[in-house]
């Protein structure tokens, strides 16, 4: 039994990171929107660690903030605990990471998708995903049918998945919440080719069964820097996380029992990330490391439950609570859910183009785990990504593509889309060949203006956005002018810092130069110096002392941004192009690259087949 | 398409290698005149910028300790030119050694190495090569590519890549330390220290220098085409390799004591020099020392300039010929059917719908080596074929390898300046970048591959 269920512009199915932004991206840029969620209750859920952000990926929400997308002000909202990691490393590594309150987080998104208008919130089952005309049919469990244009898939875990604990194994969501079990049938008959990934968590411990007196406590930094350049009230630091390692029981524990693992047994067929390896898998493939560090970290501030990050395990539940006992703090620990890996389908990429549609299946769109990475923000900036060019695409204005060179948002899809994945895929800084200008403080500078063409940036954001813009250049420019003469106090200064003094007057500018001298240091002297935003600051100083680095990467950009301006055409059949190489025919017509840029960053197609297409494309 | 194009300077050398008594090293681009000028200087004092087209000076060539070698510098001026850019052509006394040391001062003065079939692409998009001509334009790319490609996995085992890749390793595993460190600032990576940092950046800088200081692209590159004869078992190849180095027992070498595999000769056959190999018979089989020895062939053939594959007109083709047949269109090749002398009982027509080129001989009575001649001066005449693309690999992995010294001395510099390590980590990338160059490998997969299998990171 069926029925008739509507037509609207955008469906989006599931409800995760990348949902969300895909749906409220879509509803905003005025596109009636539906989200479907297998569980009403699991919105914006973290099924994993209770934080968002880290390395790279805090770069990630920062972009995403900043083309008018969501994550970063949540974050903010539900933030326990927040930290800029890696200070003192240098700017391009900057990255802020919060601990959040998982429920909060989950509430907080829900109500953001009720209350906005075009998007409706639809607890269903996405049974079928099938062909209308121009359109797209689809159908619900219940024998909803409904009629869309554009549909962003964003299934996470749930498609087909499957929950391992030992030798347990049943089709299962995350946090025991129900698969889509039927979909991956039907998107394999419309020709996707699905593969299965695996991840995995930890398990959760209750609090008042922790022992923490003998455990290294971490704290937030203060002053809290938020993710979003719209939150004013910087929210405060609520909770402390602690420090546990394993030892050698653990070890033996766990080397004791490796033949009940599932990843060791066979039963696990998916591939799972290089860079999130369960307990078991770095006691075996790390033997020779005598202990492994474990975060224990609150899952929210009305919850006793507690996150074991650095000890997700699909060992049975017995061993796992033995081997946790083992640790430090955690002697007598009360697990209150037990660590689990779990197994899903997911697409190849190298079948989408940047604009993550599908290239054989206009109007079909992926997003998230479903294109084979990992993580919220990774699947939130594809949800982001996907839900603008589905509602630019209905809306028949020209659907944007991020570059390499503006963001690290361009840098994922690329990396997806035209190198593929053979295991979940998690951004990482060392990913950016172009780190030194794709910094978390200049995201805004690099995106805002995008977002705000787009649609997605209010009028109010934009002049704040310009107005900070006007301060930065005009600081810069009494930087330039402003010349310090040299007289006692300002070469004791000078001195102090160890470098040399000066004989005859100096731009404030060439002072800063200098790697020993910072804005701070140079307060006293600088007495012309107007009161701004500290992030002015930091952006100054970056600029200018890392000025020789940043513009060798501008030089190759330019370079990069030549070759990416010379488009292919859509639709080519390069077997058709005699000069190129077998390798490359066949990996050109796999990837379908949109330009020649990106052309040449498949690996398979030489310098030589770049000359041949620059050939042909010349005729 | 232009601006792709014109922003650099090009330079390879553009005569067939070890014959004729005159060589041409040819640069194209907007600094030909000004590169040129800065190495050579003219018997009447006159220097190139000072003349128009269509003219040439006699002078001499100098690098930084004296003159090398006495030369004609020809200026063509934009658009007159093959190229339709700036085209400098110097032509000097052939011998390979002094050839290839002139292109390497050119390309120390500012020049690149110009990539496979760089000149006619650029005389294709300035509009100097008909429209119509365009497929072949892009055949000839194509086979240079494939050349280039070939010589690139020749020296792929020479001593200068294995220095490299010692070099390369280590600024990765560096760099993936470096990566770790920032990318899981909470695991319990070790602290990279400046001082272990700089240490093993002189290292790295030291390697490389000696390197570039001792390498001699002169001695690096065999003098010829580098040919193998393969063929199964007994069809002839000994024959045809004695025969043909019997009989032409002519050697050209300017450069004394280079090393060469035992079955090596060197063969003139009509213009074209010959680095003639001998191999074993391309059989399957079971013995392990066979098998190790058809292995080699096979790798061989992925790097080889030319193979002359031999089949049997007397019996009837097997699946060893077979395979054979696919070499044909893989690599520039001709089926050279021996024993025509005998009954023919091979399927011909099989071997002719394979291979574009084919003579019949008879090692044994010497009958068709004029064609088998022919055969290899018309295709290694002919335009797609590169038999320069061992010294520009060359070339460019030794430009690869100095502009690497050059980012890794930055990166030391700027360790000692005391800016933040994200900044020298860039650095040290560019530098692993330049040495991958030449296998079109990337960087930053390599260091996150090493991240992965080196630290036990992640939550």
């Amino acid at each position: 039994m069926s029925y008739f269920a509507g037509e609207y512009d955008i469906a989006v199915i599931g409800a995760g990171h990348a949902g969300i932004e895909a749906a409220l991206a879509g509803a905003r840029l005025g596109c009636r929107t539906v989200v479907f969620t297998i569980n009403m209750d699991a919105v914006g859920n973290c099924p994993c660690n209770p934080s968002i952000g880290g390395t790279a990926k805090g770069h990630l929400v920062r972009e995403i903030d900043a083309l008018g997308g969501e994550m970063g002000k949540t974050a903010d909202e539900c933030m326990l605990q927040m930290r800029m990691l890696n200070r003192g490393k240098g700017p391009a590594v900057h990255s802020l990471r919060a601990q959040i309150d998982r429920r909060k987080y989950s509430e907080v998104m829900k109500h953001k998708l009720e209350i906005q208008k075009n998007l409706e919130l639809h607890q269903a089952e996405v049974v079928a995903v099938k062909k209308d005309g121009e359109k797209w049919q689809l159908e619900t469990r219940m024998g909803a049918l409904y009629r869309f244009s554009a549909v962003i898939i964003a299934t996470g875990t749930y498609l087909g998945g499957r929950i391992f604990v030992g030798e347990v194994s049943y089709e299962s969501g995350p946090d025991g919440i129900f698969p889509a079990t039927f979909l991956g049938q039907s998107l394999k008959d419309l020709g996707l080719s699905l593969r299965r990934f695996k991840t995995g968590t930890p398990a959760r411990v209750l609090r008042s069964s922790i022992d923490f007196s003998e455990l290294e406590e971490q704290c937030g930094d203060e002053p809290v820097v938020p993710f979003s350049y719209d939150t004013v009230d910087l929210p405060e630091n609520k909770v402390t996380c602690h420090i546990s390692w394993t030892n050698d029981k653990t070890k033996q524990i766990i080397l004791d029992n490796i033949s009940r693992s599932p990843l060791y047994s066979g039963m696990i067929h998916g591939v799972g990330p290089r860079y999130c390896p369960s307990i078991e898998d770095k006691i075996v493939r790390f033997a020779d490391k005598p202990r492994h560090q474990l975060f224990i970290e609150p899952c929210g501030e009305n919850t006793e439950e507690m996150y074991l990050q650095g000890m997700s395990s699909s060992l049975p539940e017995e061993v796992q609570l033995q081997f946790y006992h083992s640790i430090k703090g955690l002697e007598n620990a009360v697990m209150m859910r037990c660590a689990y890996a779990i197994e899903y389908d997911c697409v190849d990429p190298l079948q989408m183009n940047n604009t993550l549609e599908f290239i054989d299946h206009p109007g079909l769109y992926g997003a998230g785990q479903f294109n084979g990475s990992s993580g919220y923000e990774e699947a939130a900036a594809q949800g982001l990504v996907a839900g603008i060019n589905a509602a630019l695409k209905i809306k028949g204005r020209e659907q944007i593509v991020l570059d390499r060179a503006g963001s690290y948002i361009g840098t994922l899809i690329d990396d997806l889309v035209t190198k593929g994945v053979n295991d979940p895929y998690r951004m990482m800084t060392s990913r950016s060949e172009y780190r030194l200008i794709l910094r978390q403080d200049n995201a805004d500078e690099r995106l805002t203006p995008i977002g705000r063409r787009i649609g997605l940036i209010s009028d109010e954001r934009y002049d704040r956005f310009l107005k900070k813009q006007q301060l930065k250049s005009q600081e810069l420019n009494r930087l330039k002018t402003t010349v310090i003469a040299p007289n006692d106090k300002v070469n004791e200064l000078i001195v102090s810092r160890e470098t040399s003094p000066i004989t005859t007057g100096v731009r404030l500018i060439d002072l800063m130069k200098r790697p020993q001298l910072s804005y701070e240091a140079l307060k006293e002297i600088d007495h012309t110096r107007p009161d701004l935003d500290p992030n002015i600051f930091e952006q100054i100083e970056i600029e200018v002392k890392y000025e020789g680095y940043i513009s060798k990467q501008l030089a190759q950009v330019e370079q990069m941004r030549r070759m990416e301006s010379k488009p292919l055409p859509a639709d080519m059949d390069y077997t058709t192009i005699s000069g190129l190489r077998l390798e490359a025919q066949e990996k050109l017509n796999k990837v379908h690259p949109t330009n020649l840029g990106q052309a040449s960053r498949i690996s398979g197609v030489s310098p030589a087949d770049i000359g041949v297409l620059v050939i042909w494309l010349s005729r | 398409m232009n601006d792709l194009i014109n922003r650099t300077t090009i330079a390879a050398i553009s005569t067939p290698m070890g014959t004729g008594g005159i060589s041409v090293i040819r640069i194209s681009g907007s600094k030909a005149v000004e590169i040129a000028d800065s190495i050579f200087r003219s018997a009447g004092g006159k220097s190139l910028s000072q003349l128009s087209g269509y003219s040439a000076l006699f002078g001499k060539i100098f690098d930084g300790a004296g003159p090398i070698d006495e030369a004609v510098v020809t200026v063509f001026r934009a658009p007159h030119s093959y190229t339709g850019e700036d085209v400098v052509e110097i032509s000097c006394h052939g011998g390979m050694y002094v050839t290839n040391r002139i292109l390497r001062i050119v390309l120390n003065s500012g020049a690149e190495a110009a990539q496979a079939g760089e000149f006619t692409q650029r005389a294709f998009l300035n509009g100097k090569i008909d429209l119509t001509e365009s497929e072949a334009v892009m055949d000839i790319i194509s086979a240079k590519g494939r050349a280039a490609a070939r010589s690139a996995l020749n020296i792929k085992e020479g001593r200068l890549s294995r220095e490299i890749e010692r070099v390369r390793s280590l600024l990765v595993d560096e760099a993936a330390h470096l990566s770790a460190w920032a990318d899981y600032p909470e695991e319990d990576i070790p602290e990279v220290s400046s001082s272990t940092l700089e240490q093993n950046l002189n290292k790295a800088f030291d390697s490389l220098s000696k390197l570039l200081r001792s390498y001699d692209s002169g001695k690096a590159v065999k003098q010829g085409i580098d040919t193998l004869i393969i063929g199964k078992p007994n069809v002839g190849k000994s024959t045809l390799m004695n025969f043909l180095a019997g009989t032409q027992k002519s050697i050209v070498t300017d450069i004394p004591g280079t090393t060469r595999d035992m079955i090596e000769e060197t063969v003139v056959m009509g213009s074209a020099v010959l680095i003639l190999s001998d191999t074993a018979g391309m059989r399957e089989t079971d013995d392990p020392v066979e098998q190790i020895g058809v292995e080699m062939v096979r790798r061989r053939l992925k790097s080889c300039a030319l193979a002359l594959v031999m089949f049997d007109a007397s019996r009837p083709l097997d699946k060893n010929d077979l395979e054979l047949l696919e070499v044909l269109s893989d690599t520039p090749s001709i089926a050279v059917i021996n024993k025509t002398d005998l009954e023919i009982l091979a399927d011909i027509n099989k071997i002719k719908q394979s291979a574009s080129r084919f003579v019949y001989i008879s090692a044994e009575t010497g009958e068709g080596i004029d064609n088998l001649i022919g055969a290899v001066e018309e295709l290694t005449g002919a335009a797609e074929f590169d038999e320069n693309a061992a010294v520009l690999s060359n070339e460019r992995q030794y430009q690869c390898a100095s502009k690497a010294a050059d980012s890794v001395k930055e990166a030391l510099m700027a360790v000692s300046s005391g800016i933040t390590l994200d900044a020298v980590t860039v650095l040290i990338e560019e530098a692993i970048q330049y040495l991958l160059e030449l296998t079109g490998e990337r960087a930053s997969e390599e260091i996150v591959h090493s991240v992965f299998s080196k630290f036990c990171v992640g939550k």
